[in-house]
């Protein structure tokens, strides 16, 4: 955090802001777990491919669909639109599956599990009761859960090492598993939906993710049913040199509801490592979906090196009448970062949110955004996006606003806000709109005196400045989405609460 | 490789089409660099992000297509008030339809002429900002004009003429395709006013570069003409040195394709620097107003107001940027796109960007769609205003912010008029 520490910060801008980006600077979880690993060859071809569905125990069908995925990927070229600078990726230089050698058989009780792994859980900051479950014991559900519960999948490199509460998920019809789990058990659901959202060709990252991916979480809400507890997925990267490609599968049937939530970190590296994952979500009728991610990716050193290059494709389809969606996102790791949750609103009435807090520092570089494609009538869609940047990394929101020619009366609103703190850093907004109806509103807004008037004009009422008063209503909005991520993610997220938006630019 | 392939082909079919105007003079170096610029870069096709949202294809095809000479049974705008005139037709300089082009404070010379002529101050501005223009995005028709054009004017300006340079383009051939290169010089605290107006021809290509010394000033007002059939494609590269001020207006009204494009650049502390437009179009109307600015200096500001009025399918795009480079301190930049839908059939596409590298700034835009505001429409009509005049009141409403840019209030009032005359023989 040297160069943070050496830059003059501008007056207005709060100290306690400085110090929450400079604390999300110290990366606490760059150790790494020397466990012994068993990797298939470096590089990617349809070998390689095949091996990777041949250990996850794939059906035919799933073989094909990946190895003509890969097929198209070797036509595809890398996208260069992003304000992303890297080193050329040598995709043959990486590994593509990796996994601990414990996991070959799953263990049966707690002794015969690798301590490694275990410890690895507890460092990572999980409570003991999750731990016993995620390092794959059976049994463990049946001990008492202490606290709120959250059912955990846990993704080691290239393999899920548990799932935990699946039983009393079960009992309310939800699916929770690993996808690899899924092909096997459901594959009529992975059939139906898998690669419906972000189909195979949908860009260059996601298309190699359809190839290669190894692991990642299913989730299936049977129609009216209220998920009775949060889910959740971990992904941990471990070995070196080797690039984690999950996929998850996310199908919120008529009038259900879900809360999910990412977590992902990893060690410290002088190499960059490859992360591409997919998030498909299919929200039907009534249903709603709530998509929350804290990444906390190896960021790279202060001088730049290494980190996690995460490319990730996550999108959402709201097909049914009065679906719901709503992406949360705290990004403050990875060395690059080039992703864009979306949310397609089909069904009509059907909503998209996206809130996204992205902090870059050092030579971290962020480019980041939503898509919000509406095509149904009485569609809303709202995006509130906060980017501080400091060092001399470069945080950029892309971003899409489309109201199609049959999405009447839709409305949509855009709020981006930058906040630079030292003079060698970049903050860019990129949006694009486009609106083929005049019955819908579009609004977008990157300055900070339009938010909420009546809630801006009941603090002014009461003798505060002007900007005094935005920072309290943007500051209290912060506060309602950040508070909102449990977990393990409260702790970085509480961190972020402090940020205020003073000497902010659009 | 074959995109890359196709775009070559397409640019050298385009060249082959033209006929290079004599190399020579001051003019020269700049015009032989531009070419090869333009065969780098290749003209711009229908997949290049710039041009996302508008098909370059009828301005770059070899031949250009044809269009009806409108007779809109008025004088062009400001054609009656008093001023400079310095009239082409069809992209060429009408000596009988034009003024004595001498004035006090401001020396006129024609480009064609200036090329014989080793005049040091066209030497250093001619084809250099269109250049300058060309980092970080490409403007390939903006380089060809720089290479081809063979007419236009060059204005130094040393003092503060009594009254405005007006530029006229009439519009005679169906088949015309016009190439006009303008180049303007103010001098420290110096200042005038440039007006453009008329459709100039069929299809047309003008690029003017403008560099502004120290407390310059210049205000540039521009009406491009009713034509319907008529297409456009404008640059206009401005640079700023210190204190110095620059305003530019732009009415569009009709035009079945108009591409203007501004590259503005802010290298003197606290210049001055604001471009708006107002379009209204009904039918088959494509309008593109891209804008890009650059702060490279301290405490600068910069303004960007457009507003576009869309009806029977027409469609409005706005692409702005504003990018301000590290140590650009105290910027001030603002920036608002806004169109209002008069039916279901219009579109309205944007892309307001902002790239900052600096932190000591306030930088904000604003971006808004949608249709008349039934409140204010209800309001009106409760208080007796027949449905049609409450709408159209509304809409003048909306537009005048960008009309408020104007510094000059005869102008100003001139352009309302004229928009007042749209609304009218359309309701």
């Amino acid at each position: 955090m040297a160069a943070l520490d050496q830059t003059q910060v501008k007056e207005g801008v709060d100290q306690e802001t400085v110090d929450a980006v400079r604390e999300v600077g110290t990366y606490k979880y760059g150790w790494d777990t020397d466990i012994e690993m068993e990797y298939a060859p470096k590089g990617v071809n349809p070998d390689i491919v095949r091996l990777i569905s041949e250990k996850n125990e794939e059906p035919e069908w799933m073989t094909e669909w990946r190895l003509s995925a890969f097929e198209r990927w070797t036509k595809m070229d890398e996208p260069s639109w992003a304000m992303v600078n890297y080193p050329e990726i040598d995709f043959q230089d990486q590994y593509y599956y990796a996994r601990p050698k414990s996991m070959e058989e799953k263990p049966k009780s707690l002794d015969e599990v690798d301590p490694k792994l275990l410890a690895t859980y507890e460092k990572l900051g999980i409570p003991l009761k999750e731990q016993m479950i995620l390092a794959g014991v059976e049994g463990a559900e049946d001990m008492p859960a202490e606290g709120r519960k959250v059912a955990v999948d846990a993704v080691f490199d290239s393999v899920s090492v548990g799932t935990t509460f699946k039983d009393e998920l079960a009992k309310h019809g939800v699916i929770f598993c690993s996808i690899s789990e899924a092909i096997k058990d459901h594959p009529e659901l992975v059939k139906k939906y898998l690669g419906t959202v972000v189909p195979v060709s949908d860009n260059f990252y996601a298309t190699l993710n359809s190839a290669v991916f190894s692991d990642g979480s299913f989730v299936y809400i049977p129609p009216g049913v209220r998920c009775p507890m949060e889910l959740s997925t971990y992904f941990r990267i471990n070995a070196e040199n080797t690039g984690q490609f999950e996929r998850t599968l996310i199908i919120a049937d008529k009038g259900s509801y879900v809360s999910y939530l990412e977590g992902c970190t990893a060690p410290q590296r002088d190499t960059a490592q490859l992360h591409a994952a997919v998030v498909e979500i299919i929200v039907e009728e009534d249903a709603e979906v709530k998509y929350s991610t804290v990444q906390n990716w190896f960021p790279g050193d202060e001088e730049g090196k290494g980190g996690i290059y995460n490319f990730v494709t996550k999108r959402a389809d709201c097909r049914g009448d009065r679906s719901k969606v709503m992406w949360t996102q705290v990004e403050t790791g990875s060395a690059v970062t080039w992703k864009y949750p979306s949310c397609i609103l089909r069904g009509d009435e059907s909503q998209g949110e996206f809130y996204s807090i992205a902090i870059t520092n050092n030579y971290q570089q962020a480019d980041t955004g939503t898509k919000m494609v509406h095509l149904g009538k009485n569609t809303k869609s709202r995006i509130v996006s906060k980017g501080i940047s400091a060092g001399k990394a470069q945080n950029t929101y892309r971003g899409l606003v489309s109201m199609h020619p049959k999405a009447k009366n839709s409305r949509n609103y855009t709020q981006c806000d930058s906040l630079l703190i030292g003079d060698k850093c970049g903050a860019h907004t990129v949006p694009y709109i486009e609106v083929k109806n005049n019955s819908s509103r579009v609004e977008h807004e990157a300055t900070t005196s339009k938010v909420d008037d009546d809630q801006l004009f009941y603090c002014r009422q009461r003798g505060m400045d002007e900007e005094e008063a935005v920072a309290l209503v943007v500051n209290g909005f912060c506060k309602d989405v950040l508070q909102a991520l449990p977990m393990e993610f409260a702790m970085e997220a509480q961190q972020l609460v402090a940020i205020s938006l003073e000497g902010s630019v659009g | 490789m074959a995109l890359a392939q196709a775009k070559q082909t397409a640019t050298e079919e385009r060249l082959a089409s033209m006929s290079l105007p004599e190399m020579c003079g001051c003019t020269r170096a700049a015009r032989e660099d531009a070419l090869v610029r333009v065969r780098e870069m290749g003209l711009p096709g229908r997949r290049d992000e710039y041009w996302k949202y508008t098909r370059p294809d009828t301005l770059i095809s070899a031949e250009a297509p044809h269009a009806v000479v409108f007779d809109a049974g008025e004088p062009l705008i400001f054609e009656d008030m008093d001023n400079l005139k310095i009239v082409f037709v069809d992209g060429v300089f009408s000596p009988e339809e034009s003024d004595d082009l001498t004035l006090e404070g401001v020396t006129i010379d024609r480009i064609e002429d200036i090329c014989h002529k080793d005049i040091h101050w066209a030497k250093e501005l001619y084809g250099k900002l269109e250049a300058r223009g060309q980092v970080p995005v490409q403007r390939p028709l903006a380089a060809l004009n720089t290479a081809y054009a063979k007419d236009g004017v060059a204005i130094h300006v040393s003092g503060k003429p009594s009254k405005p340079i007006c530029l006229m383009y009439r519009h005679a051939s169906e088949a015309s395709d016009a190439m006009l290169h303008h180049i303007v010089r103010v001098e420290p605290g110096a200042e005038v006013t440039v007006l453009e107006i008329g459709p100039a021809a069929s299809r047309f290509n003008k690029c003017m570069e403008i560099d502004i010394a120290d407390n310059g000033t210049l205000h540039h007002v521009r009406a491009q003409g009713r034509d319907h059939e008529r297409r456009a494609v404008t640059h206009m590269f401005t640079r700023l040195g210190e204190e110095s001020t620059y305003k530019s207006f732009t009415l569009t009204a009709n035009g079945v394709l108009t591409r203007n494009e501004q590259v503005v650049e802010l290298t003197g502390d606290n210049a001055v620097a604001h471009v708006a437009g107002a379009c209204v179009g009904d039918g088959d109307f494509h309008h593109d107003d891209t804008v890009f600015i650059t702060h490279d200096a301290v405490n600068c500001e910069s303004r960007q107001v457009f507003k576009k009025v869309l009806r029977n399918g027409a469609t409005g795009v706005f692409q702005g940027k504003i990018l301000v480079k590290e140590g650009a301190q105290k910027t001030d930049g603002y920036q608002i796109s806004q169109s209002l839908l008069l039916d279901d059939d219009s579109q309205f596409l944007a892309k307001p960007e902002l790239e900052i590298y600096a932190d000591d700034v306030a930088c904000s835009h604003g971006s808004t769609s949608g249709a008349i505001d039934e409140t204010a429409l209800f309001y009106l009509r409760s208080r007796g205003v027949p449905h049609k005049d409450a709408t159209n009141m509304l809409t003048l409403a909306f537009l005048a912010e960008a009309v408020d840019e104007i510094e000059d209030k005869e102008l100003a009032e001139e352009i309302v008029t004229r928009l007042e005359g749209w609304l009218a023989r359309r309701s």
